[in-house]
């Protein structure tokens, strides 16, 4: 049985963590903010996160996703602002690849 | 030691093929990218058949270089087409085929080579064309891309230094390849004469400067264009 999208995402942030000056508080689950307002993450922590992200999205579910998007730098509504839009926003991109 | 790994699309003929001869004689693992079959057989040569402006088949690509290789450490964006003729005269069809290529192709193998380089940095060089600085006439949607090709080249090279990734371009004059086979004589010869030294690029030209931008020792080297033949 393969893990949900948000196990794949903490495993991912949980992994960078110890790279980051200040971590991501991961205890938070989806809530955990990543980017943006309050995030921890610079810009180039971010790209980190996504590829490794997209590499165990290939690993685990066999798909090819990029996870790109135009709302990424976004304050507000960006998919990559918490643990929980990351999740969600990824879940779509893989629904989507399997679709097309 | 593994050797390096070197990414060259629109390896097929012209200028990119023999690219990917002088690095496969230098004893790179290369990695070719074209719409038609490769032709050279080498045990440290692979191609893959592939539009560049292909996002799926260009992701299934960089998957397997993933998995088979493990990183990147050249990518050479050489892939580009061309189509001369009057602005007035030009169909669209040609312009979006032209930008697909020779920007959005372009791109998208920096995008993905940045992710497959971030673990150890690695060499992206771009090549632009001699057509931005001279503004020549009958190649508006060439030269445009191009100059595309310029300001991609120094904002991503801003973008990845953070990750020790380099972006450079190489702006040669005409060379006798397929994209100047179009190109009348007489146009080529007002080209030549517009450069300080006025004779075709060859391939050795070219093969100098990139050595030069992929070279390990060349990591201050980055978001520079550099035109051939004194342009």
């Amino acid at each position: 049985m393969a893990r949900s999208m948000e196990e794949l995402v903490v495993q991912v942030v949980s992994e960078l963590n110890p790279s980051l000056a200040e971590p991501v508080p991961i205890d938070r689950g989806g809530e955990a903010v990543l980017y943006g307002r309050n995030g921890v993450l610079d810009s180039i922590a971010l790209v980190s996160l996504v590829v490794a992200l997209e590499q165990l999205i290939d690993e685990e579910y066999g798909v090819t996703v990029a996870l790109a998007d135009e709302r990424a730098v976004s304050q507000s509504s960006s998919p990559f602002r918490t643990v929980g839009t990351l999740a969600a926003y990824a879940e779509s991109r893989v629904q989507e690849a399997k679709r097309s | 030691m593994s050797p390096c790994v070197t990414l060259i699309t629109g390896a097929s003929k012209g200028l990119g093929y023999r690219l990917a001869e002088h690095y496969l004689a230098q004893g790179n693992q290369v990695i070719g990218v074209s719409r038609g079959a490769g032709a050279i057989q080498h045990e440290r040569y692979a191609h893959f058949e592939a539009d560049v402006a292909d996002e799926a088949a260009v992701l299934q690509l960089f998957k397997v270089i993933r998995s088979t290789w493990g990183s990147l450490d050249h990518l050479i964006n050489n892939a580009g087409i061309a189509s001369m003729n009057h602005a007035v005269l030009t169909p669209m069809s040609a312009v979006r085929r032209i930008l697909a290529t020779n920007v959005e192709g372009l791109f998208l193998f920096s995008r993905e080579a940045a992710k497959l380089m971030r673990a150890r940095g690695g060499r992206i060089v771009n090549l632009t064309s001699v057509a931005v600085p001279l503004k020549l006439e009958g190649e508006a949607i060439y030269a445009a891309s191009k100059a595309a090709v310029i300001s991609l080249t120094e904002v991503l090279a801003r973008e990845l230094a953070p990750l020790r990734i380099t972006v450079n371009a190489l702006g040669p004059g005409p060379i006798a390849t397929d994209l100047v086979r179009g190109v009348p004589e007489k146009k080529l010869n007002e080209i030549l004469a517009r450069q300080a030294v006025k004779r075709m690029t060859e391939p050795k030209d070219v093969m100098h400067a990139v050595d030069f931008f992929l070279s390990a020792d060349s990591e201050m080297i980055t978001g520079q264009t550099l035109f051939l033949g004194g342009v």
